[in-house]
């Protein structure tokens, strides 16, 4: 196959950045789309070019590390994958691909596709998260837990913080994100007891970040490569609402 | 040099209670006096962070990502064990003890593995309290399901996702100390050098990825919990940024590594498509409780899977292993796998692949049915190959998946650098010379959340460390040595890509060092590795500075450590003149081809003595007793 690739090359933080055009030739369908870039590099660095910069590792879209925008869309035109796990069978002869990073405020770029996320990390420092210290558990089957709800929470818990609702959201929200830690474990019962002032903390924490609101548009759920839904926001909107109503 | 275990005498059942008794203990409010690093944000870095913060140790936190919680352990996907019980079917510490013993082929300390089935218990109560979602059963109750090398359900699970749950409960954990002040985490920062004043290890040097600054940082010990080396492959099932630099720095630095030919090769991986190929791809363990593998009786038959009849088709581990058929364990199954390739009855385009094939079972359960026991897993395949493993058969082949050598640490998980703890993958002590499904993430959270709180204060209350500062003149040297390391890996500007050197050693190593090794192969290879890295600093091309993120330097730095790596490996394969788990001497296997110990002269650990770069290293021995589990030939037939 042929593709075309416009390219976001950008120094760091403090270079301006631009679009530039490579020319790929021979790409085989059975290629992911980073093994592309990787050939792409290879090519780039025996010119004596540098290769372009892209977060990845595990490559089984699990880590959450890689992804960008092509033609627009976050990790690409297939529903729930992240680009690594994304081939080149998704594509067609002579199409043109336009990657771009992750746009928002509270991602700022590093270098070229890879962005610092170091916001969502701070989202859950701010109360993602069960205090229990080591040693002092119960016995696992102390308290029992409905399969359904455990479901539910293990839905939710999937979220692999790749970033692409953010960059898919027109306000640059990051409620997809925030919602379904919320929802993962305020629904659990050892969630309870942290309820309300992690449901309080974590939004604050998401305002702080400036990331933008949510206005309900749906873009994150459309692109979310674990296929979050929706309803963790409206989770987080309730238990947000409530707690902020308590005094704990 | 003498090996000293450190190993608690008495009985094994209270070693662990006794000696958590006997080990001094650092006052609460001097805890906060200490300054504790640890390099890795995995399993095990994660939890030892946490835990060691919620002690009161002021902790820093190193990892190469851009977060702690994208750690390879987070791909994991089986599950994990732990002696519940809760199945009520004959489990206890002692079975998993013992299963998790001859699993490793009787190469692994007794009194670690142990502890570490002791251990697994706590590990499930601590994770479900932070709100791990764990499987359950309707009733509420943990659900569990049975992995290859055991006869019980003792597997605890969160989908296919497991890993990236106990991860995750970890680095939640870990955050919230970070929140609290308690742990000043550096992503995007790799360790360089190790630091070590008056014998003991008090620091480390990093390099920042993103601005390329070199920094000393100063601690009372150090935590090397940086996972497995599996990438001096090349392809293997680990993350593109999977490295070995922190361990093998160490080594250099005088710390021993034990056993480093032991490495664990998964039967059910999806075969290289072409030489782009980046990495492999797990297939779970966990889809040879249904599917059967195959291969053609023909050499070189080329039909399709579905015009081949039952009758000239191989199902090659049901004919030679009747009793365990497809559930024999990994390095047996991936032996044979090879074997039949070997024959010319491979498939797939470049022959390098078996069958696993589903038909009978979605004939037996329904197509519904495997939907639900195994749906993620076949869209991971159709993903990746564009077939659909519902209609016709997976191709499947082995790839390099863990390491279960690495540095030497004693009983307390101290390397041979006093005050330099390895945890997790990173250390080479509980699985010996094979690891079972669902262990490495017991391994790594015990070592991080119930042995290390306990160890690391028994060195801090019996150990005098004088006040040490980042200009002392051992950091400074250290420092230099990174800076004049990227200086030069930048100036070379040769011919050839990181990648292309990275790649050619990988197929050194499969080639001589991977599946099936002998004598000759393994010392062509060690020749060969010296020749490559010959060539790499005289021909690498590494573009762009050292003044922002840079990842073909990162690259750089870390293939060189793999050339030196990949060379000591082949070294303790050469010298292990015996079979024993997934390490394979053609030489030594019996009549019917299966791997043959030598326990009178080879039952001991491995631990080499770093020499210098072109020096042959020192073989140093830790004789390993069996007092509770008697070594015997494994046999699955």
């Amino acid at each position: 196959m042929r593709i075309t690739l416009h390219v976001w090359r950008q120094r760091n933080g403090a270079d301006s950045g631009r679009m530039v055009q490579y020319q790929m030739e021979g790409v085989s369908e059975h290629m992911s789309f980073l093994e592309m870039l990787d050939v792409l590099n290879e090519q780039l660095a025996e010119k004596g070019e540098e290769p372009i910069a892209f977060d990845h590792d595990c490559r089984e879209g699990i880590c959450g590390s890689c992804g960008f925008m092509i033609n627009g869309v976050a990790h690409g035109p297939l529903p729930g994958v992240t680009v690594c796990q994304l081939h080149m069978r998704s594509f067609k002869d002579g199409d043109t691909l336009y990657l771009e990073p992750w746009r928002a405020r509270a991602f700022p770029v590093v270098k070229d596709l890879a962005v610092n996320r170091s916001a969502l990390d701070r989202i859950i420092a701010s109360g993602g998260f069960i205090s229990v210290a080591t040693g002092s558990a119960p016995d696992g089957n102390a308290i029992p837990i409905p399969k359904v709800n455990a479901d539910k929470a293990m839905d939710a818990a999937a979220c692999i913080a790749c970033g692409a609702c953010v960059a898919a959201c027109p306000n640059a929200a990051a409620a997809l994100f925030t919602g379904a830690k919320i929802a993962h474990l305020n629904l659990l019962p050892q969630g309870q007891p942290e309820k309300n002032r992690r449901s309080v903390s974590m939004v604050a924490q998401m305002n702080a970040e400036h990331f933008g609101n949510c206005t309900n548009i749906g873009e994150c759920e459309a692109v979310c490569p674990k296929l979050i839904p929706l309803e963790v926001i409206a989770r987080m909107n309730r238990d947000y609402l409530k707690a902020a109503f308590k005094n704990d | 040099m003498t090996l000293d275990s450190r190993v608690p005498s008495g009985p094994i059942e209270t070693s662990w209670e006794r000696s958590r008794f006997e080990y001094k203990l650092v006052n609460p409010a001097n805890k906060r006096k200490y300054n504790i690093i640890v390099v890795g944000s995995g399993l095990a870095g994660a939890s030892a962070a946490a835990s060691l913060a919620e002690l009161g140790y002021n902790v820093k936190c190193f990892c190469f990502q851009d977060s702690p919680r994208r750690a390879h352990s987070i791909a994991a996907q089986g599950g994990i064990n732990a002696a519940k019980n809760y199945q009520n079917d004959g489990d206890s510490v002692y079975r998993l003890f013992y299963d998790t013993v001859k699993g490793g082929d009787f190469r692994a300390r007794e009194a670690n593995v142990y502890r570490l089935a002791q251990t697994s218990v706590n590990i499930i109560d601590q994770c479900v309290a932070q709100g791990v979602p764990f499987a359950r059963e309707y009733g509420g109750s943990l659900s569990n399901r049975s992995f290859g090398g055991a006869q019980v359900s003792r597997t605890f699970y969160a989908r296919g996702q497991t890993g990236q749950q106990l991860l995750l409960g970890a680095y939640q954990a870990l955050e919230r100390q970070i929140g609290l002040g308690k742990v000043a985490m550096y992503p995007r920062t790799e360790m360089l050098e190790l630091v070590v004043i008056d014998g003991k290890a008090r620091g480390i040097v990093t390099r920042n990825l993103t601005t390329g600054v070199i920094e000393s940082h100063v601690g009372d010990a150090v935590l090397l919990c940086t996972g497995g080396y599996g990438n001096v492959f090349f392809l293997s099932t680990n993350a593109k940024g999977s490295n070995a630099t922190a361990i093998w720095r160490a080594h250099r630095k005088g710390a021993l590594f034990a056993n480093p030919c032991f490495t664990q090769i998964h039967p059910t991986c999806i075969p290289v498509s072409g030489d782009y190929q980046s990495k492999l791809t797990l297939m779970s363990e966990s889809l040879r409780n249904d599917g059967r593998i195959w291969v053609p009786l023909k050499q070189g038959d080329t039909r399709p899977p579905s015009q081949i009849p039952e009758a000239e088709r191989d199902y090659y581990l049901e004919r030679r292993y009747p009793s365990f058929g497809n559930l024999v364990p990994r390095d047996v199954a991936s032996r044979a796998a090879k074997q039949a390739c070997d024959e010319g009855r491979g498939v797939g385009p470049a022959g390098l692949g078996v069958y696993l094939d589903f038909a009978d079972a979605i004939k037996r359960l329904g197509r519904k049915m495997i939907e639900e026991r195994y749906g993620n897993l076949f869209d991971m395949y159709y993903q990746i190959t564009g077939e659909n493993p519902y209609e016709t058969p997976m191709r499947i082949y082995p790839a390099i998946h863990y390491t279960m050598g690495g540095l030497w640490v004693d009983y307390q998980l101290m390397s041979t650098i006093p005050g330099l703890f390895v945890l997790g993958e990173a250390n080479f002590s509980d699985h010996g010379a094979n690891r079972l499904g669902a262990s490495a993430l017991m391994q790594g959270l015990s070592d991080g959340y119930f042995v290390i709180p306990y160890t690391l204060g028994n060195y801090l209350a019996g150990t005098r460390l004088e006040p040490a500062k980042a200009d002392h003149p051992q950091f400074r040297e250290a420092g230099e040595q990174v800076a004049s390391m990227v200086k030069k890996l930048l100036s070379i500007r040769g011919k050839r890509t990181v990648n292309s050197f990275h790649r050619e050693l990988g197929k050194i190593m499969w080639d001589n060092c991977g599946m099936a090794r002998n004598a000759a192969g393994l010392q062509f290879a060690i020749g060969r590795i010296q020749e490559l890295r010959e060539e790499f600093w005289q021909n690498v091309n590494v573009l762009g500075d050292n003044d922002g993120m840079n990842q073909a330097l990162e690259h750089a730095g870390r293939l060189a450590d793999f050339l030196e790596l990949g060379e000591l490996m082949c070294r303790d394969a050469l010298h292990r003149n015996e079979s024993c788990g997934g390490h394979f001497r053609e030489e030594y296997q019996t009549e019917e081809g299966e791997a043959q110990r030598d326990d009178d002269n080879f039952s001991y650990a491995a631990a080499w003595e770093y020499r210098g770069v072109n020096a042959e290293p020192i073989l140093h021995k830790e004789q390993l007793l069996f007092d509770y589990v008697h070594p015997s030939q494994r046999s699955y037939k």
